[in-house]
């Protein structure tokens, strides 16, 4: 178990060499400033939130592809329920018609939202997880292919336009700065960031103190002894995949809070690279069985430092792109040698 | 269990067996590859269902679905291939499946007690659970497999082929473990094709054979030779065949040792002796190029491409630039037929063949690659009798031609059988090799184990 912490700690240690390199760097201390700091946590949330499912799903010998897709569909389940009585499609973001029944329900029709999204994605969870148990087909190829049906099906939804629901829900705001404003009512984080903690906890702990957890790790270590041990694979892996479709349903609410309130059915894409790169970084092995959530939070953070970092010292676009590919195969290229010295 | 059938497609892989075992005995399955232990095996642990046939635990129907409900029945398997979760620590793995919970919550406290008391039943005592299985020697791996098997409280244990990765002193402690368990009335199935522990272990045997039971007894009073002519069907008069041959020039000097065309040498030594690592820096230091071929000992995992065909296996050393499949097949036809490798043609993908098969497409490729000296790491780990004979058929072959062939094995008697001279491997070093005519088993173990 301390190797487990060292680990946890060198990648701490990689994350901090990394921010400091961007705090002496970019000019006037920008990057040190709460409002960059903030903005920083409120973009991994998203990451960290869906990277949370993809460190299950990997830990399994495992992928899911579709999680951009997932978020998007997400956003778009948020977005319509909120839009529920006002016109469908475009060119409403000035309605201040009563049609609008979150008007008549200001807590309710939220709540629906909430529950729309999540539900949405974690069905098209539940979806990944039945073809590939159930077909018994590669999670890669499913996953591959549900992207694609997902992402239609929130476009088809959105009538492949933007949706614009009432803005200043509750649901809108939760990505909404904290620290840095003094008319919002959070308490020292933004609501998505807390949100996230929570996950982080509870994930932590159904990995390391349940049954389901270990079973997870029993599947990525060895399948075939998993099996021949009682553990029942199809419903771990199933578990798993609703799982990721579920955490995609939460980090759709934040993605939806965080491009500012709007649904956009083709939000989040690329997001699943950005999500797997989070829970590589963060120490999981693709062959599975190893995966931890801390390194995967730690992963999202990185991702986002790089990105925003890149950002603000002025990089082109395409150095940015260039150096966050570099950072991904240089990562796991220390990992594998830092286990081939274990061994 | 009575009259067991099981076909796949129109593969007949059981038409009939019948086997029986009491509380408080050894009863040793024995027959070559392929001749239904396996799957006997799997239908008994609920891996799968039988087409046809009755079993009966404790006189009661028993109809395992699955392989939980077959643990919970009280059978416990252990599997020839190690099947532990790596990554996992030594008391998850030996709890697996039926951890011990309080609601969701997984009471690791009981956990590690549990584990520590079964580490304790299998003599792991200074293991502690919490290890990372994957950090622990192969001998204690199987032990962690048989505490599994404990911790289960299993009245039924199945052990197929338990020593084929253990070193004599954890063989002995392994029999001493079994006489334990059987002393507490568990019944216990012991598969091997080592006839010579069958003999010691079994108080019955029953020999399977193309999927059929073809004979029972008390193992006591009953001589080798006759299990053997039930496995085989027929007579092994000679199991080692060695032509005369004689010993031409050095081709090849690895670390002070020098091998001969015409000869084969033997490295004896226990498992982690550093066998396997001088055999690895004698193919460094020779390599294909230098007409040096392997066969390593783990032919699942590294010896083989298990999901390429036998023709892409054989030819993989030597291809030429560009690749033209059907002379590839054309190729590997000699060989099939020489060797001869039981399988439906050069496409047939290796992992449908027996372990024996298996050992000879990978010897089959040293050939084809028409290499002079021939490492053979633990040729015949795992294979059944009449492979092995063919395959120390082949290797007496080969000599004849001039080939020079070096040998691992942890199996005495066959180094003995086979070798012309034999050096003994002890903590990385190797003693100097000696003609066979010097050793006896006594003397090579005495030297292995750093008594002499």
């Amino acid at each position: 178990m301390k190797s487990k912490w060292a680990d946890i700690l060198g990648r701490f240690m990689a994350l901090v060499v990394v921010f400091v390199f961007f705090a002496a760097l970019v000019e006037g201390g920008k990057f040190y400033t709460l409002r960059n700091l903030e903005n920083i946590l409120r973009q991994s949330a998203v990451y960290a939130t869906a990277g949370l499912g993809m460190t299950l799903v990997i830990i399994t010998a495992g992928i899911d592809l579709s999680v951009g897709s997932m978020i998007a569909l997400s956003v778009i389940g948020v977005a319509w329920a909120l839009n529920l009585g006002g016109a469908s499609g475009a060119a409403t973001i000035s309605a201040e018609s009563g049609h609008y029944l979150v008007y008549q329900y200001p807590v309710l029709i939220p709540i629906l939202a909430v529950t729309a999204g999540v539900l949405a994605a974690t069905l098209a969870g539940l979806l990944n997880g039945s073809l590939i148990v159930g077909l018994r087909l590669v999670p890669f190829i499913v996953t591959l292919g549900t992207m694609g049906i997902i992402r239609g099906l929130a476009k088809g939804i959105a009538h492949e336009r933007d949706i614009y629901p009432p803005e200043s829900t509750w649901i809108g705001s939760i990505m909404d700065p904290v620290m840095t404003s003094k008319t919002s009512s959070g308490w020292l984080l933004p609501t998505g960031v807390w949100i996230l903690i929570a996950g982080v906890l509870v994930t932590s702990f159904l990995l390391r103190y349940t049954r389901l957890g270990r079973h997870i790790y029993a599947v990525g270590s060895n399948e075939e002894t998993a099996r021949l041990c009682g553990v029942r694979v199809g419903r771990t892996k199933l578990i798993v995949y609703t799982l990721a479709g579920f955490f995609c349903g939460v980090a759709g609410l934040m993605q939806f809070s965080y491009i500012g309130g709007v649904g956009q059915p083709t939000t989040a894409q690329m997001y699943e690279l950005f999500v797997i790169a989070a829970v590589i970084i963060g120490g999981a092995s693709f062959s599975g069985g190893e995966g931890s959530v801390l390194g995967t939070l730690i992963g999202a953070l990185m991702i986002t430092i790089l990105y925003t970092g890149g950002q603000q010292m002025g990089w082109p676009k395409w150095v940015q792109e260039m150096a966050i590919g570099g950072i991904i195969i240089v990562a796991v290229a220390l990992d594998r040698l830092r286990h081939r010295q274990a061994t | 269990m009575r009259g067991v059938r099981k076909s796949f497609g129109a593969t007949h892989a059981l038409k009939g067996v019948d086997v029986a075992v009491a509380p408080g005995e050894v009863m040793a399955l024995v027959g070559e590859n392929g001749a239904g232990k396996s799957t006997l095996m799997k239908v008994l642990s609920g891996a799968q269902l039988p087409d046809a046939g009755e079993m009966f635990l404790d006189e009661q129907p028993y109809v395992p679905g699955n392989p939980l409900h077959a643990r919970e029945s009280g059978i416990a398997m252990i599997y020839q291939e190690l099947s532990l979760a790596p990554h996992l620590s030594v008391m998850e793995n030996i709890l697996l499946g039926i951890e011990p919970a309080r609601g969701v919550l997984l009471d690791w406290r009981a956990m590690r007690e549990r584990a520590a008391a079964a580490l304790k039943e299998v003599g792991l005592e200074n293991v502690d659970p919490g290890t990372i299985v994957r950090r622990l020697s192969i001998a204690q791996q199987q032990l962690v497999e048989i505490a599994r098997a404990v911790a289960l409280e299993c009245r039924v244990l199945v052990l197929d082929e338990p020593t084929s990765s253990l070193t004599a002193q954890d063989i002995e402690k392994l029999f001493a473990l079994i006489g334990r368990l059987k002393a507490r009335g568990i019944a216990v199935v012991y598969i091997s094709h080592f006839l010579e522990e069958v003999q010691r272990i079994s108080d019955r045997f029953t020999v399977l054979r193309d999927g059929e039971t073809v004979g029972a007894g008390v193992t006591a009073g009953t001589a080798v030779n006759e299990i053997i002519a039930l496995m085989v069907g027929r007579n092994v008069n000679e199991l080692y065949p060695r032509s005369a041959r004689t010993a031409g020039e050095v081709i090849a000097k690895f670390e002070g040792l020098e091998l001969r065309r015409g000869e084969v040498v033997g490295i004896a030594g226990l498992i982690g002796s550093g066998r396997t690592e001088f055999m690895r820096r004698a193919f460094a230091q020779g390599g294909w190029n230098r007409g040096v071929g392997m066969v390593s000992e783990d032919r699942k995992t590294e010896g083989l491409a298990v999901g390429l065909s036998v023709a892409d296996n054989l030819t993989l050393p030597r291809l030429d630039r560009f690749v033209r499949p059907s002379r590839l097949r054309a190729a590997s036809r000699p060989w099939i037929e020489r060797i001869p490798i039981k399988c439906a043609g050069p496409e047939q993908r290796v992992s449908g063949l027996s372990g024996g098969n298996q050992q000879k497409v990978a010897i089959a490729r040293l050939l084809h690659a028409d290499v002079d000296v021939l490492l053979l790491d633990e040729p015949t780990r795992g294979i059944d009798v009449g492979s092995k004979a063919e395959i120390y058929r082949l290797i007496d072959e080969l000599a004849g031609k001039g080939k020079a062939v070096l040998m691992v094995s942890s199996y005495l008697p066959e180094l003995l059988g086979v070798c012309d001279r034999i050096a003994v491997m002890h903590r990385g070093k190797l003693s100097e090799a000696r003609a066979r005519a010097e050793w006896d088993e006594h003397k090579l173990m005495s030297v292995a184990t750093g008594q002499s």
